[in-house]
């Protein structure tokens, strides 16, 4: 095994300034820090972006995109939901009106049918596998659907190892043969769904044979999947990044909401979709409004009586438009028209695809401040480094998880140095810019978004307590709804069922980059069990698990190349390249290589992965890659 | 209409303990019914989020009719049962079970056994210094937990938590029959050639301390654990979308060790490897 010295990082505990990029920072005070940051905002007021952050509360959420929309006066606020979730925001709200995940972690332990779909939650989400667990030792069937056997399709009925980027043709065979095989529920479909019709002849050509072809599973696995999920009176589906981060991120997740609507697979207690989020709060910080198209509470900023509601609470007026994406955002600075940005407690100088890109374009700013408890590689680019407190230790507030539940957090220790917490230090740039909020503590900010989230009205601190969180919806503090979401779709008044949920027609669109003889290694990406995402938080214990960066081949590839474990290699992609040791996993088959994001220090991965973006969700394809395997000559072997 | 599942409902069911009337839901064991009658029961192998193993036999309390003490934590309340929690009879076999485990066993990390022993008069003494002791060095093999079989009582809820109960992992197992077995890992390799994914869910109902984790282990050897001085705080972790609640345990302002509430809807007191052990990067303070 090789020796590591991975990067450490030190908490921040007080301001950074400097005047220039190319500069040392210099400690500074904080009313020095502060001032800096009001005169670079404030001389960029037309082209701010806020990045706020998935780690932090609700609170810090919420007062983060109050201060974009009304400090700012701009839509341009949001997180790193962007480089993951975003697209199954954008494809459940299109189906059904509401971004959240429709079932609860317990209800999977009561289900007939899981299917886990581009999802390791074995590794990336351990303790709601442990509930699958429950749910497949009750008597569940699990069907694993994964270009690779990972640890969670070991425990699958069935494996369904799809060709990377095959999961529109995979769901739309199995919806075909769900209508095929007479399975599909006619009535359900008929009351609560609307385009049904063009659904059947967008799937008609995918029969088992053709999907066979094109996804590389066998037919009979994939006629064995469609029968399991049409027929089991309660069915789960849940995905993870896998279908999430393509370039039709936003047309996978609909493929997949397809066939609950195909079946009546949601809307009841043990039937429903399921996606995994993949950062403490990810959840919490679209819901609390830090996302460009939607006001707190997941409301539109289109609706005029939304932002009337709104623009009374906060007195102020709020643009009638769409802000740009973290995407967008990226691509206004390229253009210029995006200057200043206030980055907090993120990371996209490592966590976006192609990051070479990212970095060039971070320093092309005119002002740069980032909020964070480390200096990170983000940090380091800035104009100002601002100390946070750590959310889930060192403040109060809540945060929301993948079930919709509201949880509080708590602060248990104090916060080193001058290290300020994100709502105070908000609090104190929009004084700065002549905005005097006063909020007396976390508890207060809620309740002001319980005033303006009808979703959250019943969650009182105290209930979040006594209840051990509260899923949302809860508008009312007297009564806890159901579990699941979308009930209304099984009343039999039409008026109470409200308005049914389309089928989404979209189609078979592969991965962008493509593999040819000069790059013939199709790169996913993923997560491992002890780390999370760039590493900074998962690097501060010593796993014994934990053993870096690797290209990991199958045995087959290994041999091709004439490679052994441990050996470095160069990887080249068409945006750059690296070199990575090499671990051998027979999870993998011939052509399909994996790495992680969580050494970004030892090896950068996003250098080779592509900025191909959903155009709905803004997501980037961080799961499909060309790249090439080459050996070192032996003369660069010494680093 | 709100439609919320109410669970199946369950009948309450009458029987005496000690001489008075206990109601309890149908399903409930005695040791439930002499809990809510604020009745202490002494247990260790009992654990609120596994199945009853039935190991340890100081949970025991005699039952009318039946020939043999029973084992509270498992025995199910029936209507009608005369139930004797502290008689003679019950006092004796505790004394005797707790000599027995407090004589080849360290029991210096278990809670409450110290008021217990002195409860039941035991006097594990008795039988030679050290009887039966398995004098062995603590197993220290990685950074995050170490095993200390020295404090083993061998209850086996390590096993279940981290089989098929909880974790499915099937790192830890029972090795040796009769009086050879203890608890180890395949061929008792190193935990860092086994299974084990570090999720810490057999140290969270190790009884003893057998189990533990590093960090306290070395406080405990350099005299700086003291549970008088930590505070406990419930918050939600940082890591992944579940939302797994943690109860932060804080010594001079550093977080010292991470559990789960038992009763929490998410975790169940489960965690992972990083939910457990991934808190350090807040506390480099440089």
């Amino acid at each position: 095994m090789r020796k590591r010295q991975p990067k450490t990082y030190p908490r921040l505990t007080h301001p950074l300034v400097r005047d220039a990029r190319d500069e040392p920072f210099r400690r500074a005070d904080w009313p020095e820090a502060l001032d800096r940051v009001a005169r670079g905002l404030e001389r960029n007021r037309d082209a701010f972006g806020m990045f706020s952050c998935a780690r932090a509360t609700n609170e810090t959420n919420y007062v983060a995109q109050k201060f974009a929309r009304v400090v700012m006066g701009t839509n341009n606020v949001d997180s790193c939901n962007r480089t993951c979730h975003a697209p199954s925001v954008a494809g459940l709200s299109a189906a059904f009106g509401s971004g959240g995940g429709t079932s609860s972690y317990e209800e999977i332990e009561h289900t007939d049918v899981i299917v886990m779909w581009g999802s390791n939650a074995r590794f990336a989400h351990p303790i709601f596998f442990q509930h699958v667990l429950k749910g497949i030792r009750g008597g569940a069937r699990m069907y694993a659907v994964d270009p690779r056997r990972t640890s969670t399709a070991e425990w699958a009925e069935s494996w369904l190892g799809l060709n990377v980027g095959t999961d529109i043709p995979m769901a739309h065979a199995i919806g075909r043969e769900i209508i095929h095989a007479g399975l599909a529920n006619e009535a359900f479909i008929r009351r609560a769904t609307t385009g049904f019709e063009a659904y059947r002849a967008l799937v008609a050509p995918w029969t088992l044979s053709l999907a066979e072809k094109v996804t590389g599973v066998p037919a009979r696995a994939i006629r064995e999947l469609a029968h399991a999920y049409a027929r089991a009176e309660r069915a789960q589906l849940c995905w993870t990044l896998g279908i999430t981060e393509h370039h039709n991120g936003t047309d996978n997740v609909r493929a997949l909401i397809n066939l609950s609507l195909l079946t009546g697979q949601v809307g009841r207690w043990g039937a429903g979709l399921q996606p995994l989020r993949g950062q403490n709060n990810v959840q919490g910080g679209g819901d609390m409004g830090a996302i460009p198209n939607r006001l707190p509470g997941f409301q539109d900023i289109l609706d005029p009586d939304t932002r009337l509601k709104f623009e009374s609470a906060w007195d102020t007026v709020i643009r009638p438009h769409y802000g740009l994406n973290l995407t967008e955002m990226f691509e206004a600075m390229e253009e210029g028209t995006l200057k200043a940005v206030y980055c907090i407690g993120e990371n996209p100088a490592q966590s976006e695809a192609d990051s070479e890109q990212a970095v060039r374009r971070l320093t092309a700013l005119d002002f740069l401040v980032v909020q964070d408890i480390f200096l990170t590689r983000t940090a380091e680019l800035a104009d100002v480094v601002l100390p946070a407190t750590a959310g889930w230790a060192e403040t109060e507030g809540t945060t929301t998880n993948s079930e919709r539940r509201v949880q509080r957090v708590r602060r248990a220790v104090t916060p080193p140095g001058e290290a300020r917490e994100d709502i105070d230090i908000l609090c104190a740039l929009a004084a700065r810019l002549g905005h005097d909020w006063k909020y007396a503590d976390s508890e207060a900010v809620w309740n002001e978004l319980r005033s303006v989230s009808p979703d959250h009205y019943g969650m009182t601190y105290d209930r979040l307590a006594e209840h051990q969180g509260i899923q949302w919806p809860c508008p009312s503090t007297e009564r806890l709804e159901p579990t699941y979401l979308h009930g209304r779709l099984w009343e039999t008044e039409p008026e109470r069922r409200g308005t049914p949920a389309p089928f989404g027609l979209v189609r078979h669109d592969p991965p962008v980059d493509l593999t040819d003889e000069e790059y013939p290694v199709r790169l996913t990406t993923g997560r491992r069990l002890d780390s999370y995402n760039t590493g900074v938080q998962s690097g501060g214990y010593p796993s014994p698990l934990r053993r870096g960066e690797y290209i990991e081949l199958c045995p087959e590839d290994a041999e091709r190349y004439g490679v052994v474990v441990g050996e470095e290699v160069r990887v080249s992609s068409r945006r750059g390249a690296v070199v990575a040791p090499v671990w051998i996993d027979t999870a993998l088959r011939p052509g399909l290589a994996f790495m992680t994001m969580h050494f970004p220090d030892e090896v950068d991965t996003n250098q080779l992965t592509i900025e191909a973006n959903c155009p709905i969700a803004g997501t980037a394809e961080f799961k499909a890659s060309a790249i090439r395997v080459e050996k070192l000559p032996v003369a660069t072997i010494v680093r | 209409m709100t439609v919320t599942p109410l669970g199946i409902p369950r009948r309450l069911l009458e029987f005496t303990i000690d001489g008075e009337v206990a109601r309890v839901p149908e399903g409930s064991t005695i040791l439930d019914a002499c809990r809510a009658a604020g009745k202490d029961v002494p247990t260790l192998c009992e654990g609120d989020t596994l199945r009853p193993k039935n190991a340890c036999r100081v949970c025991v309390v005699e039952v009318e009719g039946a020939r043999t003490l029973v084992p509270a934590c498992s025995r199910k309340a029936e209507p009608g049962m005369v139930v004797r929690s502290g008689g003679e009879r019950v006092r004796h076999s505790r004394r005797i079970v707790l000599e027995l485990l407090a004589s080849s066993v360290d029991l210096s990390t278990t809670p409450r056994v110290a008021g217990w022993l002195k409860e039941y008069e035991a006097k594990p003494d008795r039988f030679g210094p050290a009887a039966a002791r398995l004098d062995e060095e603590p197993r220290v093999d990685n950074d995050l937990y170490v095993r200390d079989y020295g404090k083993c009582i061998l209850c086996y809820k390590c096993v279940d938590a981290c089989g098929d109960q909880w974790q499915n992992s099937f790192a830890i197992s029972v090795a040796g029959r009769g009086f050879g077995a203890r608890i180890a890992v395949e061929h008792d390799a190193p935990l860092t050639d086994s299974a084990c994914v570090y999720c810490g869910n057999c140290v969270e109902v190790c009884p003893t301390g057998a189990l533990s984790p590093k960090r306290e282990f070395d406080m405990r050897a350099a005299g700086t654990w003291d549970e008088s001085r930590q505070t406990e705080t419930t918050t939600v972790c940082a890591y992944c979308g579940v939302g797994c609640t943690l109860t932060l345990h804080v010594q001079d302002n550093e977080i010292v060790g991470v559990t789960s509430p038992h009763d929490n809807p998410v975790t169940h007191g489960n965690l992972c490897i990083k939910g457990r052990f991934g808190y350090q990067h807040v506390q480099n303070r440089g």
